[in-house]
């Protein structure tokens, strides 16, 4: 069977699945182009040997009155619609799974501009611009934003694409099965250098990326370089100290408490994750996307109970530092906590005073 | 009224040119630039398009010579980034969609009604001029603008680009007019022009295209236009319409842009259906095979193709739900198109087939609209797509439905009538070359997009990795076939305007009521109102007792 896949795979020029989304997806693909070449070449044979079998013996010759029966009609309609349905079944399934990250996913965070791909690791890792480190056989989210136009992040090897939007956190995640070093494109055109904006997924070991890991975090505790250069101050230590860092510059703690108390926002306390009552009615999971999307455009979806009162932090906050802010908010997240909505807003100062 | 099999026994032997037509009937420069009539406004498009096809010929040429090798070849990035523009924005808006609607409805809609002209010929005209105004805005504001945001002039790429963009939206905006008022015309022509005896179920399927066509043009062009005058309004106002910082959803334009090109899609391919349904009819002696399956079909195309816009955003981020039932609503398109290719082939089935050139379009068309189709079903799945989106995968495909399908039937159309239009032959042998030339240079084209797409190379790049490069290189071999066998047809139908022999009414003795009158046409189309006794395509003579074999 592996064989008949491989050979399919080196007749496509597919590259070797490196992912676990790979497999499912090439299996499919060879169902329905082999569907679509018999189809096809059956199709022109047929035209091609009809114009020799029934060409013209004289002219102006009569012909026959051919109908369609009903059987045939059913045929014709219901033949290509199962095919199709089938094709459609599958792929969805193995759709939602690939838009569905396992719990235990690690995530990396995504930044793309012209012309290049930033990475920065939760909690206390190190950022990188071109290269992602990852661990094969472990599941990896991806939440990634644009600075400025619409990018993709592809890599033809693990079967995975998703565009990078401005002004919002879209999210991928894929779980690489063999270490080696894997081409990342962007497929969605961006400019001058559209074709140029590439970058490379590099698979460890398991073993290999914890060490990997651990030497980063030294480094990065003894002489952090920030990658990032013009994207905001640079800062020693974890991602969720420099949110913390940032919620405190920036001013956010004037409305949002970190005790559970109520106060002009909601507060940060088991914030994240929680599903909140829109002013419409409707409800929202507060998630990566949903927090930073509250941080450039705050009066989009207003938590019920809370006047549209806060301002826009586009501009104000580089990507990083959004992404720090997201993490710091998740560490106030108190482990296996149900849902609840939040309390209403409360107009007093808060206890970390005003200046 | 004369059967038109009477007609060309009369001339059988000594076929002529009728004295006066609708080529002589006025002359000068000025009589055809003031023209009502619908045959010259159809010339003086096929004048027009030839010339846009040509000039986004010559476009591609460069691009596949720029893809020769992975890096910088004969042009330098920003140049190339504005070629694939200007061969998107060409081809597409200058020659697609005005091609069959605008050349072959126009000159053949009124004739296969019986009509002398369309319902509004004054508005005819108006819808020209529209089309010359707005492609001269298009093709010099590109030219002068730099315009490099490819045809789909995605925001906020678009609305961000220091380019200059504002006179090509414009002219896109004006050929959205051309459009919709040919639609209209066309829409009431057939609503109300028919003559004495054509019911619905007479109306031949080339008129059922055109009619839906039509409809999709009224619905879905006037978006397009709005949607590129936003861009517009964004790139001189600055009001954030797509500008996530300031509310707005750059999102929201890839779902206004293909609320219209996903139609619009149709808006080129029903028409091509239309002509293949003609001309196999005409070649095989035959009634068609299920003619009431393929007329609904194509209102079937037209409304599904409404509700399936957001298959092109299946990475955008769209909800998993939105894309599952994209994804279904595809797969109908797939089913009516399945349908029709099943009635053609079958309408081959017990024919009395001539093999002519536009036989060999045929037997090309029906392959690549089955490989074209069925790569649409493959993208429309989802899970198959995260991999093959914005690849040249995506290119191949709709390249073997745009070149494959659509100008594999403009020539179809292009052969078949010719007679129609100028009452002379080209030569067959030269055509039956050519023909098999493209058919064959078009395989050698696309077919390594396909592979590359598969490879992971992704569309619109100037530089790409070395290990694409074979496929490139046989991809622009095949596009150098392509060029020549277009090439060859240039100069055989050129000879043939002026050197042809004599074709007489109707050389093909087609049973399409457009060949009841004389070839060229007088200037009002018949001498007299013909009165319609029979169905279209039918080749039984009146009493005539033929076998019926049921399948």
């Amino acid at each position: 069977m592996t064989a008949i896949e491989d050979l399919m795979r080196h007749m496509l020029f597919l590259p070797d699945p490196a992912s676990t989304f790979a497999v499912p997806v090439d299996r499919l693909h060879f169902f329905v182009i082999t569907v679509t070449m018999i189809a096809s070449s059956i199709t022109g044979l047929l035209a091609f040997i009809f114009f020799f079998k029934y060409r013209e013996r004289r002219p102006r010759q009569s012909t026959p009155l051919v109908i369609p029966s009903v059987k045939f009609e059913i045929a014709v309609i219901s033949i290509p619609l199962f095919f199709f349905l089938l094709w459609f079944v599958q792929g969805y399934k193995d759709y939602v799974w690939y838009t569905t990250p396992p719990e235990n996913a690690m995530d990396v965070y995504v930044m793309a501009k012209k012309w290049m791909w930033k990475f920065s690791y939760g909690a206390e890792g190190p950022n990188a611009i071109a290269t992602l480190h990852v661990p094969a056989n472990r599941p990896v989210r991806l939440l990634m934003t644009s600075r400025d136009v619409i990018h993709s992040f592809f890599v033809p090897d693990f079967r995975i694409k998703q565009d990078v939007i401005p002004g919002r956190y879209t999210e991928t995640w894929f779980e690489a099965t063999k270490p080696g070093r894997y081409q990342i494109l962007c497929s969605q055109y961006c400019g001058t250098w559209h074709s140029q904006m590439w970058g490379e997924v590099v698979v460890m070991e398991g073993p290999a990326f914890d060490q990997w890991m651990l030497e980063q975090r030294k480094g990065a505790l003894s002489a952090r370089v920030d990658s990032g250069g013009d994207d905001g101050p640079e800062f020693h230590g974890s991602i969720v100290e420099y949110g913390k860092k940032v919620a405190l510059v920036q001013g956010c703690v004037k409305c949002h408490s970190l005790d559970g108390e109520p106060h002009i926002g909601p507060t940060w306390l088991d914030l994240y994750d929680k599903k909140e009552v829109l002013e419409n009615g409707e409800t929202v999971i507060a998630d990566e996307a949903y927090l930073t999307d509250s941080m450039i455009d705050p009066r989009g979806k207003i938590v019920k109970g809370f006047k549209p009162v806060m301002p826009t932090y586009k501009g104000r906050l580089a990507a990083p530092e959004a992404a720090a802010l997201v993490e710091f908010i998740k560490s106030l997240r108190t482990p296996g906590l149900e849902a609840v909505p939040s309390k209403e807003a409360i107009y007093e100062p808060a206890k970390p005073a005003q200046h | 009224m004369s059967q038109p099999s009477q007609l060309s026994t009369e001339h059988a032997d000594k076929p002529v040119v009728p004295a006066v037509n609708y080529l002589n009937a006025d002359r000068g420069v000025w009589s055809w630039l003031t023209t009502i009539d619908h045959k010259r406004i159809g010339i003086m498009y096929l004048v027009s398009v030839l010339i846009a096809f040509l000039l986004g010929g010559i476009f591609a040429m460069a691009l596949r010579l720029e893809l020769l090798t992975p890096g910088p070849t004969i042009m330098g990035a920003n140049t190339y980034n504005r070629m694939f523009t200007l061969h998107g924005v060409v081809m597409i808006f200058l020659f697609m969609i005005p091609a069959i609607p605008g050349v072959f409805g126009n000159f053949l809609l009124p004739l296969m009604l019986g009509a002398k002209d369309v319902a509004f010929p004054r508005l005819n005209l108006l819808s020209l001029y529209l089309y010359w105004t707005g492609a001269t805005l298009a093709l010099s504001g590109m030219i002068m603008g730099g315009t490099d945001t490819g045809w789909t002039f995605y925001a906020p790429y678009s609305t961000t680009t220091p380019m200059t963009l504002f006179p090509v939206l414009l002219g896109v905006f004006i050929l959205g007019f051309s459009s919709i008022l040919t639609g209209l015309n066309f829409i009431v022509t057939v609503h109300t022009l028919r003559a004495p005896g054509m019911g619905w179920m007479r109306l031949q399927l080339f008129v059922w295209a055109i009619y839906a066509t039509s409809i999709i043009q009224v619905l879905a062009t006037p978006v397009i236009g709005l949607t590129v005058m936003l861009i517009g309004i964004e790139k001189v106002g600055h009001f954030g319409l797509f500008d996530p910082s300031r509310g707005g959803d750059p999102v929201l334009f890839q779902h206004m842009f293909w609320f219209y090109s996903h139609p619009a899609v149709y808006i080129m391919v029903l028409p091509s259906m239309g002509v293949v349904s003609e001309a196999i009819a005409a070649f095989s002696r035959k009634n068609i095979f299920g003619y009431k399956m393929i007329a609904y079909s194509s209102l079937g195309i037209a409304f599904v193709g409404f509700f399936a816009w957001g298959h092109h955003m299946f990475v955008s981020g769209q909800s998993s739900l939105d894309n599952g039932a994209f994804a279904a609503i595809s797969m109908l398109v797939g089913v009516f198109t399945a349908i029709k290719v099943f009635n053609w082939v079958a309408t081959l089935y017990k024919g009395a087939i001539a093999v002519k050139t536009p036989l060999i379009y045929i037997c090309g068309f029906l392959f690549f609209i089955v490989f074209g189709g069925m790569t649409g079903i493959a993208v429309a799945t989802v899970s198959l797509d995260v991999h093959w989106h914005d690849t040249y995968f995506v290119i191949a495909h709709f390249h073997f439905i745009m070149v494959g399908a659509v100008i594999m039937a403009f020539l179809i159309a292009l052969h078949y009538w010719f007679p129609k239009m100028f009452g002379r032959m080209y030569h067959e042998g030269w055509g039956m070359v050519a023909a098999s030339l493209i058919v064959l240079g078009f395989n050698a084209t696309f077919i390594p997009q396909f592979l590359l797409g598969n490879a992971g190379m992704p569309r619109r790049y100037y530089i790409y990795p070395e290990r694409f490069q074979a496929l490139n290189v046989a991809s622009t071999a095949g596009a150098s076939l392509l060029a020549f066998g277009f090439l060859i047809i240039l100069v055989y139908l050129i000879y043939a305007l002026v050197r042809g022999p004599i074709a007489g009414d109707n050389p093909w003795d087609s049973r399409g009521y457009e060949w009841m009158t004389t070839s060229p046409p007088p200037k009002h189309n018949f001498e007299e109102t013909p009165i319609i006794t029979r169905d279209s395509h039918s080749y039984q003579e009146p009493g005539e007792e033929v076998e019926h074999v049921v399948i």
